[in-house]
């Protein structure tokens, strides 16, 4: 029973992590280039514009969940499974989750560096 | 891809290894946290390695978004992900711990990774300039003849 609550803890935090990390990546793309903005508005006024974009809002509300969902996958798994498994998951996720919803071009270099890196962080568990 | 955008991306993974680094000294002192000591919990931003820990992940944060304010999450990602080489590091030299071959390994591959991702294109939902072909994510061989 216990793995059970152990891995859904962790399914959580991949679908949460991913979840909001793409809502959060929109929501930038619709606040525009931050460097560029600053220049011409000021960095206070591109602070309120972030802060206000409601889909940044709702990832900030999504990856607070993420949180959650760590802690109780804590409680039931050991951290050296649970943090480097949600890891190395949540990697792969984003590519698809980007692919799919973001519309970026996920192309051979990205899923072989998704690999690698996801594989590297297995090993840095192991 | 122009210096102040390299400086961001190193930002967040500098930023996120040294909050979180300070942030498990700073906890460590406050102790473990339990229903009986939530008080603890609430004031442990009073610590100082957990304060300046939080400072330093809310500039994490800053340089997150603005990476992905110009940049592709699936490019962000990796190119950021030498945090985790970084967090290994720390634990070798700062805090003393033991580091495995394996675990060495895990560092050259995600080193690999990262390497991979950083060389290529970094914005790819909108039509950018024409550039040169990327002969690793667009082999020839894929590209049906006009």
């Amino acid at each position: 029973m216990k793995d059970v609550y152990t891995w859904a803890g962790i399914v959580a935090v991949v679908v949460t992590s991913v979840t909001g990390d793409v809502l959060l990546s929109k929501a930038m793309k619709q606040v525009g280039d931050v460097g560029q903005l600053r220049r011409g508005i000021g960095t206070l006024r591109v602070v309120g514009r972030v802060l206000r974009n409601p889909i940044f809002l709702l990832g900030v509300f999504v990856m607070a969940l993420s949180f959650y969902s760590l802690l109780f996958g804590l409680s039931w798994g050991d951290v050296s499974l649970v943090a480097p498994a949600a890891a190395s998951l949540t990697f792969v996720g984003n590519a698809v989750a980007a692919k799919l919803f973001l519309h970026e071009r996920v192309d051979r270099r990205r899923w072989i560096a998704a690999l690698l890196v996801a594989g590297g962080v297995l090993l840095l568990a192991a | 891809m122009t210096f102040r955008q390299y400086l961001v991306l190193a930002g967040v993974t500098v930023f996120a290894a040294s909050g979180d680094s300070l942030l498990s000294v700073g906890m460590k002192q406050v102790g473990q946290i339990s229903f009986h000591r939530l008080p603890a919990m609430i004031l442990a931003f009073l610590n100082p390695y957990v304060g300046f820990g939080i400072l330093l992940l809310l500039a994490f944060f800053a340089c997150y978004m603005a990476a992905l304010s110009w940049a592709d999450l699936t490019y962000v990602l990796p190119a950021t992900s030498l945090g985790y080489v970084l967090v290994a590091l720390i634990a070798k030299f700062g805090l003393h711990e033991q580091v495995s071959t394996t675990r060495w390994i895990g560092i050259l591959l995600i080193s690999g990774g990262v390497g991979f991702v950083a060389t290529g294109p970094s914005r790819t939902d909108v039509r950018q300039p024409a550039t040169k072909r990327d002969p690793i994510a667009d082999p020839v061989s894929s590209r049906v003849a006009p």
